[in-house]
């Protein structure tokens, strides 16, 4: 019974999702509908609540009203870890690392976490050869195979910034939501971020927030516009890049800026 | 270390290169048996210390890998102790399975507190750690129908260990027992820290918030690395009951948390051995110092914390080990 209602669902999924700091409207009236596959950018001014609305979805943030929905199963009451376990991770605008590991065992803890090994105290980590086979081919795939015996505190902030993905992708994620990925990475670096996004499994949903308008149309099929907590407006890169409304608030405001 | 292109190609060689046994480990622990030739008017000093070491041990799990600050761990030291003593008042004198019962007891009491323990973190955590320590502590001294109160407990036989060995005035048993347990839990310890649960709890201590978006359960993996480091406390504490043959409500002060903490600051935390180094420092600077003038001794103790969290914010041992790694660097 469930399974057709899995091949038709949405990967990620919300309804009417609401949240309010005291007065301050950080999300309204959320309606979202991200199909299987999809390269969704988000986007808006500063403070538009971007970043609110992946901590709703990843469940680090409660929502004062509204669901959550992976493949049509109802998410809204899990625990953050609970949702990773489903397939939904995310990255961190601001590097959210382990410093002392090295990045071998940053990532070789993800994958133990999602396999359920966690817990288990007596067989010694080198015994888990998959896990940390998994492990190096994700941190070789995004090409940290040759630097990931340092601890991470001693990378470059670019090769930080992978990390932060393939820390997300040892969850083997269903729904990736990348926080500013290329945030204070110069601007070949970033290229490069994104070139290692967009070559990620077809198969895996990817919602990013990015401001620089030029990488959000060429990485992205889709794009919702938000301001003030609610959604603007959503549509595919030509859609937006005409819409009216979006070039008077998004472009407009970008124009007080200088 | 093995971090040339074999570990590159082989990543679980690299990992499995840092958990191998290093020769000066091994060196150590049979250094732990020279008391028995050359210091043997200190064997019982020996005894208190392995001890304190293992007790030390205990902590390190939690404050040392797990970055959970504990300022009540006498707590567990407690529980075990007085665990360990009561059974012989009712009759049950085998030292083993008195350290077992012990264990159990001091893990009850950690799991119980550990779900408290698992939500806070710092300065609450500080505070609560603390509070629960007095807590105990009163209710030892008000219950003296079981304890003894203020007098201690008292009348605690031990029978001889693996019905031969007699807890001697020498110490010599009293050594070797404090010494194989504390090894013995060390291996354990050991294991514990190379396992995927270790590499969880560095990650706990590492970056707690991160833990939920990679799936892991913190709170989980800190309820059973407070418990397990509770039995271990309280192994610790029936040791010094059996050994002395005495429990006084002492084996829960505030003192013993507060000292135990000092220990493994000075050894350097999260390096297994920091708290036996720590130990071994503060025991025998203890029985020196408090020789030249026993009222004084504690403030060698503070200077000594000063300099050491000044100076080597990674305890002795991560001095040492800072130290080595350059003398290294320098002669490659």
């Amino acid at each position: 019974m469930a399974a057709p209602r899995e091949l038709t669902a949405p990967a990620l999924s919300t309804r009417g999702l609401d949240k309010s700091f005291g007065s301050l409207l950080v999300a309204g009236g959320i309606d979202l509908a991200l199909p299987q596959g999809a390269r969704y950018a988000l986007v808006g001014p500063n403070g538009a609540g971007k970043t609110t609305l992946i901590n709703l979805i990843t469940g680090m943030l409660r929502p004062d009203a509204g669901q959550i929905f992976m493949g049509g199963e109802e998410i809204t009451a899990l625990r953050p870890e609970q949702r990773v376990k489903l397939g939904l991770a995310r990255t961190f605008q601001i590097n959210a690392l382990f410093p002392r590991l090295s990045a071998l065992e940053a990532v070789t803890l993800a994958v133990c976490e999602r396999l359920g090994h966690g817990g288990n105290w007596w067989k010694r980590l080198h015994a888990y050869r998959e896990a940390v086979e998994e492990a190096y081919g994700i941190l070789a795939s995004l090409r940290l195979g040759a630097h990931c015996y340092k601890p991470t505190r001693e990378l470059p902030y670019g090769q930080q910034r992978l990390l932060e993905i393939a820390l997300a992708l040892a969850a083997r994620p269903k729904v990736l939501l990348l926080d500013e990925p290329a945030a204070g990475v110069a601007h070949d670096g970033s290229a490069e971020l994104f070139a290692a996004i967009s070559g990620l499994p077809g198969d895996i949903t990817v919602l990013f927030i990015e401001h620089d308008m030029s990488v959000v149309f060429r990485f992205a099929t889709r794009i919702i516009v938000m301001v003030a907590g609610r959604v603007l407006v959503e549509g595919s890169p030509a859609e937006i890049a005409a819409d009216p409304r979006v070039r008077e608030v998004y472009l407009g405001k970008k124009g007080h800026h200088g | 270390m093995t971090t040339g292109s074999n570990a590159l190609a082989e990543p679980h060689l690299y990992l499995r290169a840092q958990a191998r046994w290093h020769g000066i480990e091994i060196a150590f622990w049979i250094a732990t048996l020279l008391p028995f030739l050359l210091f043997k008017p200190y064997l019982l000093l020996a005894s208190q210390l392995a001890i304190t070491a293992l007790f030390a041990l205990s902590l390190d799990l939690i404050l040392g890998y797990a970055g959970i600050v504990s300022l009540g761990h006498a707590a567990f030291f407690g529980v075990g102790a007085y665990a360990a003593g009561i059974v012989t008042k009712y009759g049950w004198g085998e030292p083993l399975s008195g350290l077992l019962i012990a264990s159990v007891a001091a893990a009850l009491v950690g799991y119980a507190a550990s779900f408290i323990v698992a939500r806070f973190r710092h300065l609450a955590l500080i505070m609560i750690t603390l509070g629960m320590g007095l807590l105990l502590f009163e209710a030892a001294n008000s219950a003296s129908w079981l304890t003894g109160g203020a007098d201690g407990l008292q009348g605690i036989k031990i029978w001889p260990l693996f019905g031969a060995f007699k807890f001697d005035l020498y110490g010599v048993t009293a050594y070797g027992y404090s010494l194989a347990v504390l090894f013995l839990l060390f291996l354990v310890a050991r294991r514990l820290i190379h396992s995927p649960f270790g590499l969880s709890l560095r990650g706990i201590r590492e970056n707690p918030l991160r833990m939920p978006a990679v799936g892991a359960s913190s709170q989980a993996h800190i309820r059973k690395i407070y418990t397990i480091a509770a039995a271990i406390a309280g192994v610790a504490g029936a040791l010094l009951a059996q050994t002395t043959s005495t429990v006084s409500l002492e084996v829960l002060g505030f003192q013993r948390s507060a000292d135990v903490l000092v220990i493994l600051i000075l050894g350097g935390a999260g390096r297994l051995y920091g708290g036996i180094l720590g130990a071994i420092i503060y025991m025998v600077a203890r029985d020196q110092f408090s020789g030249l003038n026993p009222q004084y001794w504690y403030f060698w103790i503070g200077l000594l914390l000063i300099a050491v969290v000044m100076f080597l914010p990674n305890g002795i041992l991560g001095g040492l080990a800072k130290l080595t790694a350059s003398w290294r660097h320098r002669a490659s």
